[in-house]
């Protein structure tokens, strides 16, 4: 149920609604998703989809932090 | 696929492996909340490849399992009705209620729809004029913003013929319930990273500070398990009980204000009722008054459902982490994935389900190989466990 997979956004657009919407790419399968939850993003962004509504821009620092530990435990291992 | 490729990488995990056998020192309980993290965990065999010191319990994060038998039966009430196209997420369908399923009902000739998102079937309202759509809107907090949202939406767009049949619940309570009970083993959570987007951590320092207990908000790949649960028996090892999050590519100690705003503008918090725990004080989230018309429950008058649950079915105990799902008498035997008894057997994130696909072979290969069945033998428990949850941990494997 709380499944969120990453995707990247492709395009974004406005619907009759006022609705934000975007194409978004999960590695290569391509949906439309709802982007009202998530005013920040913008295309080139990954997000993180739930049941059709993107609910987190990834931030592409943080991705970095596990394997900047795995760095620093392997250089206190020298 | 990026994002999620990466954090399976198996050199990484075993050099995170390597550094949790280093840092842990004395046996601890920790319980992954989430359903999802669950399946992960079993499914990459982290379970087993962590040391002995650590024993790892499920926790109650799958929301079909703990919908309660109420609402299933409500939901079949509904959904045999002529006038009816009923809407739900796909694994609510083989949900046993009390007499039947929704698949059974679709069976039957009722309408039953599976959707994908919850704005789908605010669309089938739109194109379906002469019928009552009524979706099963059920789910956690990641959940609940986006059915908040088809909530509105079907509002704004005048539909009089869209409707809710909500069994929606909160993380928090749970957690602090389990957390506050007397016999509690749990040492250290990991929480829910997809919850937590939602609503941020705020909450869960609370529960951290006056149950005295570690918390990890962490994701979902193995590398993020792996890493949370570093950080965990790290804080454990050093009698630190804080929360700490490991997902911090997608949570933010606030979380998404906009989907909390739209949440409190359409639900309420009121007690709620989880299926095989009971009834745990604010932990569930109904329809505004001002949103009352799209509430199924009241308009349909559903009260009064006499209903039952399996009496062999342990879900309760296995959702509250203190038994595990092979201990269940009818597991695998009388309650398979094909012919469920409880939910926690039928859903995506539910223990039984993960316990049924990822160690039934791994428990006969256990059973005719002798070294590694004395091997398991001499793996030390924590001290106070269950003996009867020790036993079957030896039987799982």
């Amino acid at each position: 149920m709380c499944l969120g997979i990453p995707g990247e956004v492709l395009s974004m657009e406005e619907d009759a609604q006022g609705l934000r919407k975007g194409r978004v790419s999960f590695g290569g399968v391509v949906r439309e998703v709802s982007l009202d939850l998530v005013p920040e993003a913008r295309v080139g962004d990954y997000v993180v989809v739930h049941v059709g509504f993107a609910i987190s821009v990834i931030d592409a620092e943080e991705a970095q932090s596990v394997f900047q530990l795995l760095q620093e435990l392997e250089e206190a291992a020298l | 696929m990026k994002y999620l490729d990466e954090y399976r990488d198996a050199p990484a995990a075993e050099k995170l492996l390597r550094q949790i056998k280093t840092v842990v020192g004395r046996p601890w309980v920790i319980m992954e909340v989430c359903g999802s993290q669950t399946h992960t965990l079993l499914r990459y065999g982290i379970d087993q490849m962590l040391p002995e010191e650590i024993t790892l319990v499920h926790g109650p994060g799958c929301p079909v399992c703990v919908t309660p038998v109420e609402a299933i039966d409500q939901a079949v009430a509904l959904a045999g009705r002529p006038d009816v196209i009923f809407v739900s997420y796909g694994d609510m369908l083989r949900v046993p209620g009390t007499e039947k399923d929704l698949l059974s009902v679709k069976a039957e000739g009722g309408d039953v729809r599976m959707v994908y998102s919850p704005l789908d079937a605010v669309r089938l309202a739109r194109e379906n004029p002469g019928r009552k759509v009524i979706f099963f809107a059920i789910g956690f907090e990641t959940t609940a913003p986006a059915n908040a949202m088809a909530v509105s939406l079907a509002h704004r767009q005048g539909l009089d013929n869209f409707f809710v049949l909500t069994s929606h619940v909160l993380v928090p309570p749970a957690v602090d319930l389990i957390a506050a009970s007397p016999d509690n083993q749990v040492q250290g959570f990991l929480a829910p990273g997809h919850v937590c987007t939602v609503t941020g951590y705020r909450e869960y320092e609370t529960i951290a500070r006056e149950r005295r207990v570690p918390i990890v908000v962490t994701g979902f790949e193995p590398l993020d398990l792996l890493q949370g649960i570093l950080m965990l028996v790290t804080q454990l090892e050093e009698g630190r009980h804080e929360v700490e999050n490991q997902y911090t590519r997608s949570v933010r100690r606030k979380g998404n204000r906009r989907a909390q705003a739209i949440m409190t503008e359409v639900f309420e918090v009121v007690d709620h009722k989880w299926r095989g725990i009971g009834l745990i004080p604010r932990s569930g989230l109904r329809l505004r008054e001002a949103y009352a018309r799209f509430d199924a429950a009241r308009v349909f008058g559903l009260q009064g459902i006499a209903c039952q649950e399996a009496e062999v079915c342990i879900s309760g105990l296995v959702l509250q982490g203190v038994k595990k799902p092979p201990e269940c008498p009818a597991f695998g035997t009388d309650c398979t994935p094909e012919h469920p008894l409880g939910a926690p057997m039928v859903s995506s994130e539910g223990a039984c389900a993960a316990y049924h696909a990822y160690r039934r072979q791994e428990t006969t290969d256990f059973q005719n190989d002798e070294g590694r069945a004395s091997a398991r033998q001499s793996r030390r428990q924590p001290e106070g466990w269950p003996s009867v949850v020790k036993d079957a941990g030896e039987r799982v494997g």
